[in-house]
């Protein structure tokens, strides 16, 4: 049985109907990159079977940052203050690292107001799937320039932006993330390989998913527009993703196939397409983005990954129950701790 | 001098009188002590040793370190009180000093009062500054070598020496300090203990040998220390949290509240080991800002954790938006706030009660916070707990206002009481009671106290979820901008504030009868205030009542107190009478007419003399 020939199913290995996966209808405009990312994540969810009271999603603010409301119904949700789900999603694994969490944010949220939570998420490799939807401004104040705006690229209004981007996926390999990709809204097919990838990866993975916004950054002259992205996509690879539940097995030549098995047993198999790339060669990676940086190409899908860096909260050493529910007996220490420490001081 | 003579209760004050007048008369335990060093000298541990040894001859003593922002080399003053009262506010007036320092060593001695009496250290020349006090010249370089051939040792060792020779001169019993020595450094530090053991006794001997007692003040045993110990504020916070059950910390380093997450981490370490496994049963993360250090205690708040995070003023300053944002969405948090004088490069070392006024109401909106006022080692061990349960009961943030004079002072108290009570956890629905119940809306006020009930993340239970946001919710936390779902809302939290109004510790009050006038104070100001009464009554015979708050939103109390005396002095450690100003706006506008404004914002604790000049001023006394 080969992945592509598939039947559909109605419902999941836990017998969910996609409708399980779905949220409230999208506020955001017609066409917005942001709504193709959800349609996708509720897909990775639905098809990996993931439970979704065992999901939290959390987002900072912005239009991408909506987004959580419009997926995972069934998921606990926390739409939190602009640039800052970072840190809310690293104290809520903290509380229960049994969780499996999805932050969504945009390029505002998190390459500028939420910068410096976002570089200490990655130093600290917390266990998460962080999506970045990059339309290169902000959305919902209204189309200024975000700092991932490319020298040269041209708001509606004409202001020409000469800033240096910053690139969200070289700051994620450099500062210690073990997961990092990116996609590009209308990549339905690479996308999808990428989340369901990263739903199975136990470190934190940042994808930076090029998302173009309709209505203020969709124009000739941008560099974040359908069209810009149609003519400069440069995948890396062909991906091909085998979820841990499923015994497939595909015949390929030699030496064009790279495969990552993910921490739950998924396997990602990348297919070589015009160059041989390593995703887990951290030097490789940053040479390619930046040989990327000035030829106006969009290099997209597995970046890297690094499976053998601790997550934070294994760092931690904590119980194995998550810490929220831990009864008073295992949180209270006993009258005799007290009367020790008061001992001590006397 | 002599040193025979009855054993005198009078008060230094007149003692200093009795000494100009060459009646001398013994002051005994009733003085203050303050030693003037530099920083990064290592007087801080002579400073304790000093202060233990008088505490384990079971004399009431507080010890107030003034310190610079700075590692090494700029001034410091510690001072040691005795107060056979029990006193233990800050006094202002220095009896004995101890003059190491040379930058400060000649205006030091001229702030004294005459009568006082001078240790100071022999090239420093201090005696010929004046003629109206005591002064003992000590070689202490002279005396360090020989006892400290480790030159590099020497600056350190040297602080030792003064206590010898202070114990000698105040009569403190050798073998207390002995042993407060070793408790100060420790069954670890053996070989570090007998090297400053010995300087001590070099101190002494020399002092036995070539000092005459000339100044009246003198240290008794009064008992022992008992049950007693002597722990800093920061401390007792960090254990209260510990027995509270706290899961999780995330913290950003500020003095003066770095200490209280640093005995808090190890305390967790010590205390919070599951017994099995070895693992931790808490998080704790040094956040990279403020804003992340409340964002991921809020995070964890939401997720069902005892969270909690430490900060200063201009931490909580940062953490305005995120409060803001728990406040509208429910989530319990506890935040402590030591405050301190300012903004960093203010008076980052010096105490204040500075963000009374701006916790309440800190964020957007309209928008009220609980905050506790805690006032002594014990109360920042039961008000942790307190903070807690009522954070995860009323799901909102709590403060703990505590400051500097609180936090990083050493304090003698009663051992702490276990708590007893169970941990309160408040509104938690499981996937049982969803079950039965078929459903639930987060927001919507099934109680009547403003409360709704709650999940948390990961419940196993399809009806479990629900979607958190600050923007305008309905009470099913579905996305609203109706006017009505938002003025619903708003409402319901103004009743959250009214049921936690019942639940917050009411005021400690002591009514003079008859008394037309009464203080009001709040945190550490109540050591000043209770001496000031005192002092009222004593010099002017005036009675004052005395109403001290341990907790905003105010209770029917303070309204009561405020019908019942004509005038009452609000007393504030900051310039704006914060308190005070909170009264206004809260409190009946008949009674405000009847407020007076005491206010202390030097960075220095508020000290009983204070108190008493700016009432008699207003009283016309
Ligand atoms: C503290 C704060 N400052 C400013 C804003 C206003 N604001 C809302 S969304 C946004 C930018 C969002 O941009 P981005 O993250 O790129 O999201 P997009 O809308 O483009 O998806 C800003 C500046 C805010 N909500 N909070
Ligand atoms: S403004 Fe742009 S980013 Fe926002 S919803 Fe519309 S298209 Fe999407
Ligand atoms: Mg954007």
């Amino acid at each position: 049985m080969s992945a592509a020939a598939a039947p559909p199913r109605k419902t999941n290995r836990l017998g969910l109907e996609v409708i399980s996966y779905k949220g409230g209808k999208t506020t955001l405009c017609a066409g917005c990159g942001h709504n193709a990312i959800t349609e996708r994540l509720i897909e990775a969810f639905w098809e990996m079977g993931v439970a979704p009271w065992k999901v939290i999603k959390l987002s900072g603010i912005g239009c991408s940052s909506k987004t959580p409301a419009y997926f995972l119904g069934l998921s606990h949700g926390f739409n939190s203050v602009h640039g800052r789900a970072a840190a809310v999603a690293t104290g809520a694994i903290l509380a229960n690292h049994q969780l499996q969490c999805i932050v969504v944010s945009g390029d505002g949220d998190t390459a500028s107001i939420g910068l410096g939570n976002f570089m200490h998420m990655l130093r600290r490799n917390v266990p998460l799937v962080y999506v970045i939807e990059n339309n290169g401004v902000y959305g919902l104040t209204k189309g200024q320039f975000s700092a991932t705006a490319d020298v040269g690229s041209r708001q509606k209004n004409g202001i020409v932006n000469e800033m240096p981007p910053i690139d969200c996926c070289l700051a994620a390999i450099e500062m210690g993330a073990t997961f990092v990709a990116r996609s590009f809204s209308g990549d339905k097919k690479q996308l999808s390989a990428i989340l369901k990838a990263s739903i199975g990866h136990h470190g934190l993975a940042v994808i930076d998913v090029i998302s173009p916004c309709t209505t203020f950054n969709d124009h000739e002259g941008s560099t974040k527009s359908y069209s810009y992205m149609r003519e400069h996509e440069e995948p890396l690879h062909d991906l091909h993703f085998v979820p841990f539940f499923e015994d497939i097995s595909v015949d390929y030549e030699e030496g064009t196939l790279r495969e990552v098995v993910m921490h739950d047993g998924s396997r990602l198999r990348l297919r070589k397409l015009d160059r041989d790339y390593d995703p887990t060669d951290r030097m490789h990676a940053v040479a390619a983005l930046h040989e990327f940086e000035t030829t106006g190409e969009v290099l997209t899908g597995i970046l890297y990954v690094d499976k053998t860096r601790e997550s934070f909260t294994q760092s931690l050493g904590l119980v194995d129950a998550p810490l929220a529910t831990l009864p008073q007996d295992r949180v209270r220490p006993p009258r005799e701790a007290l009367e020790q420490a008061m001992e001590e001081l006397r | 001098m002599s040193i025979t003579g009855v054993t005198a209760t009078l008060s230094s004050a007149d003692a200093r009188s009795a000494h100009r007048n060459d009646q001398p008369a013994r002051v005994v335990n009733d003085f203050s002590i303050q030693v003037a060093t530099v920083n990064g000298s290592g007087s801080q541990t002579a400073n304790n040793v000093l202060m233990r040894a008088i505490f384990q001859m079971g004399v009431p003593v507080s010890g107030k370190n003034l310190f610079p922002s700075n590692i090494a080399g700029l001034p410091t003053w510690f001072t040691i009180r005795a107060s056979a009262a029990g006193y233990i506010g800050r006094k202002k007036e220095t009896d004995f000093l101890v003059a190491m320092n040379p930058e400060t060593g000649v205006e030091d001695v001229e702030k004294l009062d005459a009568g006082a009496a001078v240790v100071y250290d022999e090239p420093l020349n201090l005696s010929r500054v004046r003629s109206d006090v005591t002064f003992y010249s000590v070689p202490f370089d002279k005396l360090t070598v020989p006892v400290c051939p480790e030159a590099r040792l020497r600056k350190l060792v040297r602080n030792m020496v003064y206590d010898g020779v202070v114990a000698h001169l105040l009569g403190i019993d050798l073998e207390e300090m002995r042993k407060a020595l070793y408790k100060q450094f420790g069954p670890r530090k053996v070989k570090a203990a007998e090297l400053n053991w010995n300087a001590v006794q070099a101190g002494k001997r020399w002092a036995e040998e070539n000092l005459t007692k000339q100044d009246p003040y003198w240290i008794e045993r009064l008992g022992t220390s008992g049950r007693q110990l002597i722990i800093d504020g920061n401390s007792a916070l960090a254990l209260g949290c510990v027995f509270a059950g706290v899961t999780v910390l995330t913290w950003y380093p500020i003095t003066p509240s770095s200490s209280l997450a640093e005995a808090l981490i190890n305390y967790l370490a010590r205390f919070r080991e599951d017994p099995e496994t070895g693992k931790a049963t808490f998080a704790v993360v040094q956040a990279e800002d403020e804003l992340a250090a409340v964002g991921m205690a809020i995070g964890a708040g939401w997720a069902g954790a005892r969270a909690m995070t430490a900060t200063s003023g201009p931490g909580i300053s940062l953490m305005a938006e995120f409060v803001g944002l728990a406040y509208y969405a429910d989530i319990p948090v506890v935040i402590v706030d030591v405050q301190r004088a300012g903004p960093s490069t203010g008076l980052p070392t010096r105490t204040a009660q500075g963000d009374t006024l701006k916790n309440v109401v800190l964020s957007h909106g309209d928008t009220r916070h609980p905050v506790l006022f805690p006032s002594s080692p014990e109360e920042c061990f039961t008000f942790a707990g307190l903070a807690f349960d009522l954070a995860e009961r009323y799901q909102t943030p709590v403060f703990i206002n505590t400051d500097l004079d609180l936090g990083m002072n050493n304090w003698v108290t009663d051992p702490f009481p276990y708590p007893e009570e169970p941990i309160r956890r408040g509104k938690v629905l499981t996937a049982e009671d969803l079950e039965r119940l078929g459903g639930f809306a987060r927001y919507r006020d099934v109680d009547g106290d403003g409360v709704g009930w709650r999940t948390l993340p990961g419940t196993p239970h399809p009806a479990a979820a629900y979607f958190t946001r600050g923007s305008g919710h309905n009470d099913k936390a579905q996305y609203s901008e109706r006017e009505d779902d938002y003025v619903n809302n708003l409402d319901r939290l103004a009743r959250k504030l009214e049921a936690l109004r019942g639940d917050v510790p009411p005021p400690e009050i002591q009514l003079a009868p008859g008394a037309a006038i009464g203080f009001v104070c709040y945190g550490t100001s109540r050591y000043a205030a209770e001496e000031s009464r005192d002092q009222l009554a004593r010099e002017y015979g005036v009675a004052a009542s005395y109403l001290r708050l341990k907790a905003y939103p105010f209770t029917s109390e303070l309204e009561r107190f405020l019908e019942a005396h004509e005038r009452v002095y609000v007393i504030d450690q900051n310039r704006d009478a914060q308190l005070l100003g909170l009264m206004r706006l809260d409190l009946p506008v008949p009674l405000l007419g009847r407020l007076r404004s005491v206010r202390h914002y030097t960075g220095l604790p508020v000290d009983a003399r204070s108190v008493t000049n700016q009432i008699v001023q207003q009283e016309g006394l």
